[in-house]
């Protein structure tokens, strides 16, 4: 049954089908937030929302939208479930992960509403696989309360710069911390390990940097282990925007582009690190 | 204490750092106002390297008058400021390594650049053990040996062996080397690959054999002398030249050089005890290793490593009188 982009017989039944010529085109995002098994979908008219949350400090959000997809057809205003991540990633790239030029592996995604198994139809070179996941009920994702308005330094980085100095953090260090500052150091990374301390600062009017707007000097501190996943972002990323609000939440954003050179997002955010101050 | 290199000799320097780390887990960092030495011994004190550099390798070198400074810490830690070795050349303008009397951490500094642009400043300061100086109890003048080749004829050579290699047989005699694998189970030899590699005298620059021998030698240790990048070097007026010696000689207080060897065991019978060095050298620096050899089994089975005097030595051995 080779697989169409136009209305099958037999879709009526489902809510949501969505379909891509290059499954790529969702798989290689999904993996820049597979850091825990089970992940919210949320799907609306605009197109597929996934999230993946750790430890209630930490969320990690992939924006798919709709005009990604060869088709998008949503019979409903909103539709949500949870699933396992990791089950619907090895189904996504259950052709393997092959770069031939050309050969792509397609994807009709459909969902007939509550209760039902989220089916994939896959379809290489003529073979075609039917996979259907069973779906859980989604809970309800943090709502961090992170506003633009409230959004005290911002910077936005090229992703190569930022990967450079994510690869070589300290790990024996259980924070990272983030000083941002309108003046020296501007925008620095610190770690402290069991070997020492590191610092790596970017200036503010380097190549790299973007756009560099701080207006207070904060610092935070965040647990690493929660920050760690988001490498993975990082990687698949060409820009990042870091921002901190009041509170000294943080919001990473990446600017990924996918194998048509079509613009999706990946964000992070995750609270600060509160330490129990025994001293006054 | 600010020392400053920049260009291509910062990967000078992560390139012996990364050589001594194959040797020993901790660094010993010694700086006076003539050079600044990097030291390390392995954990049985057998093997022992130094590099010394000279003021001329830095752009700054600057020692306040009167002042040495001496610690030690975790060569692991000081391997994590030189990352990535092989971009190192082209993003790291200059390392600054700096240290005031009133701080409790060396700093090293890189800054990098990126399309030549200034880029990433990363500082890393680590903590340090105060120590003694680290010494190799040896003298190289009273070698009966001495080989000396172009340091690209050690690398070529070692290459040839399996990196999980561990001990290589090398045998002088007057008008050749050779290296073989050294296999310690006579029933082993039948089934390992055994590789025999011979060089004559005349791939050497210098080739003087007064004792011909043959010893053992922990592969990991005879490699490490060729990690660093001699070919940097080689337009120099010294040039750079690897001296290997084999020796024959009973270490004892008339070889000493600073420190007397702080033997925890009986002194051994007076049987022949080969250690060997490894010096490379150039205008802006000098490298030292010391790789003392295991015993051939003609020297019987009671000399084992414990029993051999200790190669390099720092008075803060435990056991001291």
């Amino acid at each position: 049954m080779p697989l169409s982009t136009e209305s099958q017989p037999g879709d009526e039944q489902y809510v949501l089908v969505a379909t891509l010529d290059n499954v790529r085109n969702l798989s290689n995002i999904l993996k820049a937030i597979t850091f825990k098994d089970h992940a919210i979908f949320n799907a609306t008219r605009n197109g597929l929302k996934v999230t993946v949350e750790d430890s209630k400090c930490l969320q990690a959000n992939a924006f798919i939208q709709a005009e990604i997809f060869q088709e998008f057809v949503m019979k409903e205003d909103s539709v949500g479930f949870q699933i396992n991540l990791t089950v619907l990633l090895d189904c996504l790239t259950i052709f393997g992960g092959s770069t031939v030029p050309g050969v792509t592996t397609a994807l009709r995604m459909c969902y007939s509403g509550y209760g039902f198994p989220l089916t994939l139809f896959l379809e290489e070179g003529g073979v075609v696989t039917v996979c259907k996941i069973n779906t859980q009920e989604p809970e309800e994702p943090i709502d961090f309360d992170f506003c633009s308005t409230d959004v005290t330094n911002k910077v936005i980085l090229q992703s190569d710069s930022l990967r450079e100095a994510f690869s070589e953090l300290d790990m024996t260090s259980e924070i990272l911390q983030i000083t941002m500052s309108p003046c020296q150091p501007f925008f620095r990374l610190s770690t402290f390990g069991n070997s020492g301390n590191a610092h790596y600062d970017y200036p503010k009017d380097s190549d790299m940097m973007e756009l560099f707007q701080c207006t207070t000097t904060q610092t935070n501190k965040y647990k690493m282990s929660l920050l760690k996943p988001s490498t993975k972002a990082l990687a698949l990323s060409c820009k990042v925007s870091v921002r901190t609000d009041s509170r000294g939440f943080l919001s990473l954003q990446y600017l990924v582009r996918n194998d048509d050179g079509q613009i999706c997002f990946v964000e992070y955010f995750c609270s600060p690190d509160e330490e129990v101050d025994e001293e006054s | 204490m600010d020392y400053v290199a920049t260009g291509s000799n910062v990967k000078v320097l992560a390139k012996a750092i990364h050589s001594l780390s194959r040797i020993g887990e901790e660094l010993y960092f010694e700086s006076t106002g003539r050079w600044l030495a990097l030291r390390t011994v392995n954990s049985s004190r057998s093997a022992f390297a130094c590099f010394h550099l000279c003021p001329l390798f830095f752009q700054r070198f600057h020692t306040p008058q009167g002042d040495s400074f001496r610690c030690k810490m975790p060569i692991k830690s000081v391997q994590a400021v030189f990352k990535s070795l092989s971009s190192l050349e082209k993003t790291v303008e200059k390392c600054r390594i700096e240290w005031k009397p009133e701080q409790s951490q060396l700093t090293f500094t890189l800054h990098c650049k990126m399309c030549s642009v200034l880029g990433l400043l990363k500082t890393h300061n680590l903590s340090f053990q105060d120590c003694e100086s680290l010494q190799a109890v040896f003298d190289k003048e009273r070698s009966p040996n001495v080989l000396r080749a172009q340091p690209r004829l050690l690398v070529d050579t070692v290459l040839h062996f399996p990196p999980s290699l561990e001990e290589v047989t090398l045998s002088v005699t007057s008008d050749r080397m050779w290296l073989k694998n050294h296999v310690e189970d006579e029933s082993d030899q039948s089934q390992a690959m055994m590789t025999e590699l011979y060089l004559s005298s005349e791939e050497f620059e210098d080739f003087v054999v007064t004792l011909a021998n043959q010893h053992h030698f922990c592969l990991k240790e005879l490699s490490a002398p060729t990690a660093p990048p001699p070919d940097d070097f080689m337009c120099d007026a010294h040039g750079l030249i690897p001296h290997c010696y084999g020796t024959s000689e009973i270490a004892g207080p008339s070889t000493q050089i600073n420190q007397p060897p702080r033997s925890t065991h009986a002194p051994t019978p007076p049987n022949h005890r080969l250690f060997s060095c490894f010096s490379l050298s150039s205008s802006q620096f000098r490298s030292l290793f010391f790789g003392s050899v295991l015993p051939t089994p003609s020297q019987g089975t009671s000399q084992t490593l414990q029993g051999q005097d200790v190669l390099a030595s720092d008075s803060e051995d435990e056991g001291s009188p």
